[in-house]
């Protein structure tokens, strides 16, 4: 019965979704425990052009944000499309995920999810080449995000020596 | 089980109220005693949130409740005595006017939906209730209302208080017989089931007394945009004073109560309202909305989640929604010279952002009207604090791409450093030199000691050649020490805060003065002029590392120096964002001392048991004492930061009508309206802290000595809770 009567105050865009950070020092209990209380949202899908400034503005929105920390190529050191958003209470990050999510920024569908908490390192791309793993594998030509994905573009220096 | 069901459905989903009504109008037709027990249930839950000082909820209970009267579950005339009851409140002598209020709009919101059932069965006695509610209606102080209303002008549409729009649509629905023809009644199909089945009386329901601490909800104002006139093709609007618009309006209003969580869905449900081909219902849903965005003193629900639940509409309905939308954004803009300039602040905030999701595409040229007036006026200001937030939200040569040539006098500067030692050119000034040193020392890494020697030796504009060694406030030290170190740091957000963290120590010994305080944000500004988004961000860091505290950052805004950009939108974003850390600083306290007062009972109960928890009790008791001692400190530095920002007002306001008086001019500039509207802000936006100081406020600051422009405000304020 009380399943059926929570769905009359349903607020589903600030669950938790599948994915779970395979790096993550602790037990799956532990990483379930800090997701639910977290006050600090990953981003995804940025453009690599886009500032900490832009991020700070639109987050803004939602809560008062405590830090940001634009996530970085681990080789180039230069932004490579995702950031981590903490606010100051829960209830900021929640409006992020009600609100924010899955609208653009930069002219970009971004989206944002539960984190279980900046430690240092996670700031880096752990993709082989530097960047994200998703840079690595994708086939389109994404060129905020550093053109085509790097295995891809492996395969493009014959197109580029038949062009004059 | 679907007795605790449909009572909550009742409450969570009042725009289907009819529904849940006729399923327990055909269970009370089959068994008598179901029926009892739900009234009976709904009246203790009626009690509940009475208690409980949920006002809304209990205006949805009611209605249920008056609704059951159509589905014979509840005879007429016990609902009848129910609502006598209720206006018998405005019988009641010293109780705040909000109280008899909300009684009186039960009863009329009611009417809607069961007013024709009620005059079939007791005639004279609804008249003479009506008759009742009218003369209190005439009776009633409304000097609040100003405060509330969107637009200042009458025209094209009056901002009525609510129980007078109400009023008049009940009296127009009463000319016309009751017939009300807009609410779905599922009832009347299954009218020969339920006329044969028993109905209940409700227990005789005396209001709950008037409480100190009762928070009755507070009086708006109707938010109205469009009429029958701007929906061209299609149904037309129902009037102003129509029952149908209050129906209409208030099951929009319970939708978006219910689902704003979750946009999709209620996008969805605005979409799919029953009835909607008979209406204009885009204006409809567009009106409703833009109403709660700007409601005054605040929205119901965060700004934001506006802008994003309007964006789901336009993906829904692509071919209709964005149209009506911009014709919205048109008539608002048509219409600034008239609007608070809070509600404009939330319309320059949505449309910024909304823009930012559809590649900031917008006819410029149909507002190059704006380009014509000096730009303090409302349309030029406006569009420029749009371009600025856009450029927040992409970057400077976007804008300059998107507007037309003939709007660059309105595009924001590009947002960079102004280091005043950059190069040779200023080698001239006196801390250049100290300039050069101290850049390399934080380069090098050099030891805050070591800084602060190097830092000796800037001269001290202030200072007698013959005064002592001491440490009196020296604004070039600071000066040189923060424009080399932001400028170090310019790069990012990050890196700023990185180095205000990093050179706290010294930092916080410049500013170990009130000049030393305001003198460092006179800097930031002068580096960071064209980067007021940077500023904000600094003074926020500076005020939560206790670099400069609240009521400086308030002198500093108030201050001559700051004068010409008194009325630009981000002053007052850092203003209120201030005095809201001033607010979770004190609660936090608050908080700690609770909680320690908490422990301190809990061990109180251990005591006896235990020796060694005595020595505890004593820590916590003394640990209870320094909390207190912080509490009211910290209420003490919060009413300061009040009384500063009041005082600064009254000042800056007299001045200007004084000078007005003397050279026989018009009062209202758009300085004028711009900053005593900023002053209403203040109150509204604080309501809740600043009802604490009302005592001294009175006696001290708003007395009857002050001009009457700047006394109506407060009285207004005043007037919002009586």
């Amino acid at each position: 019965m009380s399943a059926k009567l929570n769905a009359l105050n349903s607020d589903s865009y600030i669950d938790v979704s599948q994915y779970r950070d395979q790096h993550f020092k602790g037990n799956r209990y532990e990483q379930e425990k800090l997701l639910k209380q977290s006050n600090t949202l990953y981003v995804g899908n940025l453009s690599f052009y886009t500032t900490e400034e832009q991020v700070h503005e639109l987050f803004s929105k939602s809560g008062d944000v405590k830090r940001i920390v634009i996530g970085l190529d681990k080789v180039k050191k230069t932004a490579c499309g995702f950031c981590f958003v903490e606010y100051y209470v829960r209830s900021g990050a929640e409006n992020a995920m009600r609100f924010i999510n899955g609208t653009r920024l930069d002219d970009r569908i971004i989206r944002t999810d539960w984190d279980a908490g900046f430690k240092e390192g996670r700031q880096y791309g752990r993709g082989k080449s530097g960047g994200q793993v998703r840079d690595e594998y994708r086939q389109d030509y994404d060129p905020a995000r550093g053109g085509y994905g790097k295995l891809a573009q492996q395969h493009r220096p014959t197109e580029a020596r038949n062009t004059f | 089980f679907s007795l605790v069901y449909s009572s909550r459905s009742a409450r969570l989903l009042p725009e289907k109220l009819t529904v849940y009504t006729t399923l327990v109008g055909l269970l009370n037709a089959r068994n008598y005693n179901f029926g009892g027990e739900f009234v009976e249930a709904m009246i203790r839950q009626l009690k509940e949130t009475l208690k409980n000082n949920l006002y809304n909820e209990a205006v949805y209970l009611v209605r249920f409740l008056s609704d059951l009267v159509n589905c014979h579950v509840i005879a007429a005339p016990s609902m009848v005595a129910m609502f006598e009851n209720f206006v018998s409140v405005t019988q009641e002598e010293d109780v705040p006017q909000v109280r008899s209020d909300w009684f009186v709009y039960v009863v009329l919101s009611c009417l809607p939906w069961v007013g024709k059932e009620l005059y079939e069965k007791k005639d004279v006695e609804m008249d003479r209730l009506l008759s009742q509610i009218e003369g209190y209606l005439k009776g009633r102080v409304k000097t609040h209302v100003p405060m509330l209303q969107v637009w200042t002008a009458e025209k094209p549409h009056p901002q009525e208080e609510y129980l007078d729009c109400l009023w008049a649509q009940i009296q127009k629905l009463k000319k016309d017989r009751w017939q009300e023809r807009h609410i779905l009644r599922p009832y009347i199909a299954f009218d020969s089931v339920l006329c044969e089945a028993l109905q209940h009386n409700l227990p005789p329901f005396t209001p709950p007394g008037h409480m100190p601490d009762a928070q009755y909800p507070m009086p708006r104002v109707v938010f109205r945009m469009f009429d029958y006139t701007d929906a061209p093709e299609g149904p037309v609007m129902p009037g102003s004073h129509s029952v149908e618009r209050f129906v209409i309006e208030e099951n929009l209003h319970c939708i978006i109560q219910t689902h704003w969580k979750e946009r999709k869905t209620c996008a969805a449900q605005l979409l799919s309202y029953p009835g909607k081909n008979k209406i204009p219902l885009n204006y409809h849903i567009v009106e409703v909305i833009f109403g709660e965005l700007f409601q005054l003193p605040s929205p119901p629900h965060i700004d934001v989640m506006y802008t994003t639940l309007l964006i789901e509409l336009c993906k829904l309905q692509p071919g209709s929604l964005p149209q009506v939308l911009a014709q919205a954004t048109e008539m608002l803009y048509m219409r600034l010279d008239t609007m608070n300039t809070t509600c404009i602040d939330r319309l320059i905030n949505w449309f910024s952002h909304h823009l930012s999701n559809f590649q900031f595409r917008w006819s410029w040229d149909d507002w190059s009207d704006c380009l014509a007036v000096d730009l303090d006026k409302p349309k030029p200001k406006f569009v420029k604090e749009v371009l600025e937030k856009c450029m927040r939200l992409s970057y400077h040569q976007r804008i300059v791409d998107i507007v037309p040539p003939t709007f660059s006098a309105l595009i924001p500067a590009e947002p960079i450093f102004v280091y005043k030692y950059a190069d040779e050119s200023s080698s001239s000034l006196p801390g250049y030199p100290v300039s050069i040193t101290v850049g390399n020392a934080i380069k090098n890494r050099a030891s805050n000691e070591e800084i602060l020697t190097i830092l000796k030796e800037v001269p001290n504009p202030n200072q007698e050649d013959d005064d002592d060694e001491g440490e009196s406030f020296n604004p070039l030290k600071i000066d040189v020490f923060l424009q080399t170190l932001l400028h170090l740091a310019a790069k990012s957000f990050s890196h700023s805060f990185s180095a205000l963290g990093k050179f706290h120590e010294i930092l916080k010994n410049l500013t170990d003065t009130d000049e030393g305080k305001l003198h460092i944000l006179k800097v930031v500004y002068e580096a960071w002029k064209n980067h007021p988004q940077m500023i904000a961000v600094l003074v926020d860091k500076m005020v939560r590392t206790q670099v400069v505290d609240c009521a400086a950052v308030a002198n500093w805004l108030f201050s001559q120096d700051m004068a010409h950009e008194f009325t630009r939108l981000f002053i007052w974003e850092i203003l209120h964002s201030t005095i809201r850390k001033m607010d979770k600083h004190v609660q936090k306290i608050q908080q700690e001392l609770e909680e320690a007062k908490d422990k301190l009972e809990k061990q109180q109960h251990k005591r006896d048991m235990d020796k060694a928890s005595e020595d505890e009790e004593g820590q916590l008791e003394e640990q209870i004492e320094r909390l207190q001692e912080k509490v009211e400190s910290a209420q003490s530095e919060q009413k300061n930061l009040f009384l500063v920002i009041f005082q600064r007002f009254i000042m800056l306001l007299t001045e200007h009508l004084v000078r007005c008086e003397t050279g026989s001019v018009d009062i209202s500039t758009p300085w004028y309206k711009n900053c005593i509207e900023r002053l209403q802000q203040i109150f509204l936006m604080h309501h809740v802290t600043i009802q604490q100081y009302m005592g001294t406020l009175e006696n001290l600051l708003f007395t009857a000595e002050l001009d009457h422009h700047i006394l109506a405000v407060y009285q207004q304020f005043c007037a919002l809770q009586l």
